[in-house]
């Protein structure tokens, strides 16, 4: 057993802890190393891709302890993919930090950086369901840190809005979990999805809440339509690198969707029955319409990014929703899409407001900013990546979720919602495009100039913020140009998700340590105390001896 | 014995909810944790209810607890008492820079906001 798998992460975690304690007041060290760190993270996260891209499912036993009783970590494809996409967005957001000041405006952003790529990349990899919500929790704590990052009343009072809402979800997830385990008496997914297809279906009450509670802590995550009050407010007022990292933590709610109801509750699963068609793609629909709305209500545009990535959310869950492997193919290249592209739009919006002086991003008649044509442009391009216009992406993502959505028996509503939804987006995008851009006032130009010049930090000049967004851009285009590949790649990802049993038998049959058989009686109070030599958690799910499970 | 436990679980989500419905930060980060108490001895029971039962193998005992809720619940509690304590310093840090300790935005144009407080 090789030791790659958990080495994304280790070395961020690694990283953080080292540039809390030895580079705390440094801060060039720190941008050296979180820039060397993700550099490293993103040679990982390609060595796995590549290394699961010809169908293998790698397994990491943590502690040597075999599946059921020990946690595993396991990269298939679209765990890797995932891992990929968040080390490929962290780069361009790392250096706009960088770029912009953003990091020395309150301390520790690079630490807290490092231990949210932990999180979400653990999240990505882990097969074991209590993990995944412990890696969540470490995602979700080193968010609260950024979030709040360089403070200011709005921010911290959103900061707190948006604690208490995820405080709830992870409730909300341990009961999901604590029913799981009583109905199941296994946390693993794979040796879930075995013992979830042999329950009895007349006495499934148990499990069917489990499996709606799970829906709807990830769709909290995910920010779907009824859960997603957290989202515009923490978005818009989160410092601009950290929405833009933010972006890919509605993908992990959609990731855990795609992940959970392929592999423990498949779609031809009794018990879980029309929990698709019945739930989720109202929901989504509705959602895409709520989204788009506040783009055309929005009165600023980082509320309107914001309201974007809602609507983007909803679409990409619509395509889960219908549950075939084209709509999950459909998803997966919009969630690569989407990611990108807001990640761009909330970075734009942090030059539009430094530009601007005291119009900020409001709606408001200013001056022409600073380069402007360079920004206009810019902006240009990532809102027909979002609204999904051709020539980019999203033109692409949003034809394979029509595509897909032909499967559906709501194939109607679902291409009425997302086509009149993109009208209403790109109405919003030109509104805010022409108002920020066009209207800007020219007679007052030349009075202002000086008035305003103070005003902006002198970052606005720097060259290091446009090129992280250029790149961001150009990976949208890079999508566009590769979308033949890239869709190839992700359909043979959506084949191995709806074939789960290489996953299930690669985690239930590797062997792990062997463990002492305790025949004489001597031997049983040596095998716990040797036990309490590993570390914490681990230990006490690896002792649960294989008698707990049996009175299920 | 399930009775009780089942209605410790019951007022605690219960009146946790409550709070959390309420408009200022403390009876909301009250109301958190009376949930995670119920979540704590929800996890607790999920791994049946056993009387006087080990959970760890011991000589000529026949009788064994499910030693994992333990763990979970182990790990459950030191999540939230961490989370709680990060959401005390938020709430105090917004109280103290606004001046006030609504969950609510103040402002009247941001409407969206103010259902994520509940």
């Amino acid at each position: 057993m090789t030791h790659w798998l958990v080495l994304p992460i280790l070395l961020p975690a690694m990283l953080a802890a080292l540039l809390v304690l030895v580079a705390r007041y440094h801060l060039t060290i720190q941008r050296v190393f979180s820039v060397a760190g993700s550099l490293m993270l993103l040679g990982l996260a390609l060595g796995l891709f590549w290394q699961a891209s010809d169908g293998t499912v790698s397994l990491y036993q943590l502690g040597n302890w075999s599946a059921p009783f020990g946690i595993v970590l396991v990269a298939d494809r679209l765990s890797t993919l995932m891992v990929l996409l968040t080390c490929v967005l962290a780069l361009p957001v790392l250096l706009y930090a960088i770029g912009s000041g953003w990091d020395e405006r309150g301390q520790h952003f690079h630490p807290l950086f490092q231990f949210q790529l932990m999180g979400i990349i653990g999240a990505f990899l882990t097969g074991d369901i209590f993990n995944l919500f412990v890696f969540f929790e470490v995602l979700l704590i080193a968010s609260y840190g950024l979030m709040i990052h360089a403070g200011g009343p709005k921010r911290l009072r959103a900061g707190t809005q948006y604690v208490l809402y995820n405080l709830l979800g992870s409730t909300l997830f341990l009961f999901a979990l604590g029913l799981l385990y009583a109905e199941t008496g296994t946390l693993n997914m794979a040796d879930l999805a075995v013992r979830v297809s042999t329950l009895d279906t007349a006495n499934s009450a148990g499990i069917r809440v489990a499996a709606v509670l799970l829906l709807m802590v990830f769709a909290v995550k995910a920010a779907i339509l009824p859960l997603h009050f957290w989202l515009p407010a923490s978005y818009s007022e989160a410092p601009a690198p950290v929405a833009a990292l933010f972006a890919i933590m509605t993908k992990v709610g959609a990731y855990c969707i795609i992940r959970v109801f392929t592999l423990v509750f498949p779609p031809d699963l009794e018990i879980t029955q029309g929990l698709f068609d019945l739930w989720l793609i109202p929901a989504a629909l509705l959602t895409v319409a709520l989204g788009m709305l506040g783009v055309l209500g929005a009165k600023s545009v980082d509320r309107l990014v914001a309201f974007s990535v809602i609507g983007s959310m909803g679409m990409l869950l619509a395509a889960v929703a219908v549950f075939t492997p084209t709509g999950v193919t459909a998803a997966l290249y919009y969630a690569i899409h989407s990611t990108f592209a807001a990640a761009a739009l909330f970075l734009l919006v942090d030059v539009i407001r430094s530009r601007r002086g005291a119009a900020g991003v409001s709606f408001d008649v200013a001056p022409p900013i600073v380069g402007g044509a360079l920004v206009a442009g810019m902006f240009f391009v990532a809102a027909i990546g979002m609204t999904g216009l051709p020539p980019l992406s999203g033109f692409i993502g949003k034809l394979l979720i029509l595509d897909a959505a032909t499967a559906s028996d709501l194939m109607w509503w679902i291409w009425g919602t997302i086509l009149i939804g993109s009208l209403v987006a790109v109405v919003g995008f030109a509104r805010a495009g022409s108002v920020v851009f066009w209207k800007a006032h020219q007679p007052v130009d030349t009075a202002t100039e000086e008035t305003a010049e103070p005003e902006p930090d002198p970052e606005p000049t720097s060259v290091l913020p446009m090129v992280s967004i250029g790149g961001l851009l150009a990976l949208l285009v890079a999508l566009t140009v590769g979308a033949g590949p890239v869709t190839r790649v992700l359909s043979e990802t959506s084949t191995q998700l709806f074939n789960p049993e290489a996953y299930i038998a690669v985690v239930l049959t590797t062997p792990g340590k062997e463990v002492k058989d305790h025949h004489g009686d001597d031997h049983s109070g040596d095998h716990s105390a040797d036990s309490h030599g590993d570390d914490g958690a681990h230990d006490a799910e690896a002792v649960a001896p294989a008698a707990t499970k049996k009175d299920h | 014995m399930e009775l009780l436990v089942a209605t410790a679980i019951g007022t605690l989500t219960a009146a946790g909810i409550y709070m959390i419905l309420r408009l200022r930060t403390f009876p909301v980060i009250i109301g958190t944790s009376l949930l995670s108490y119920a979540v704590n001895v929800f996890l607790f029971a999920s791994g049946r209810l056993a009387l006087n039962a080990p959970p760890v193998l011991r000589d000529g005992v026949e009788v064994y607890t499910d030693p994992l809720p333990q763990a979970l619940v182990l790990t459950a509690i030191v999540i939230s008492f961490g989370m709680t304590a990060v959401i005390v310093m938020i709430a105090v840090g917004s109280y103290l820079s606004s001046d006030d300790d609504l969950v609510n935005d103040p402002d009247a144009d941001a409407d969206q906001t103010r259902e994520g407080a509940a």
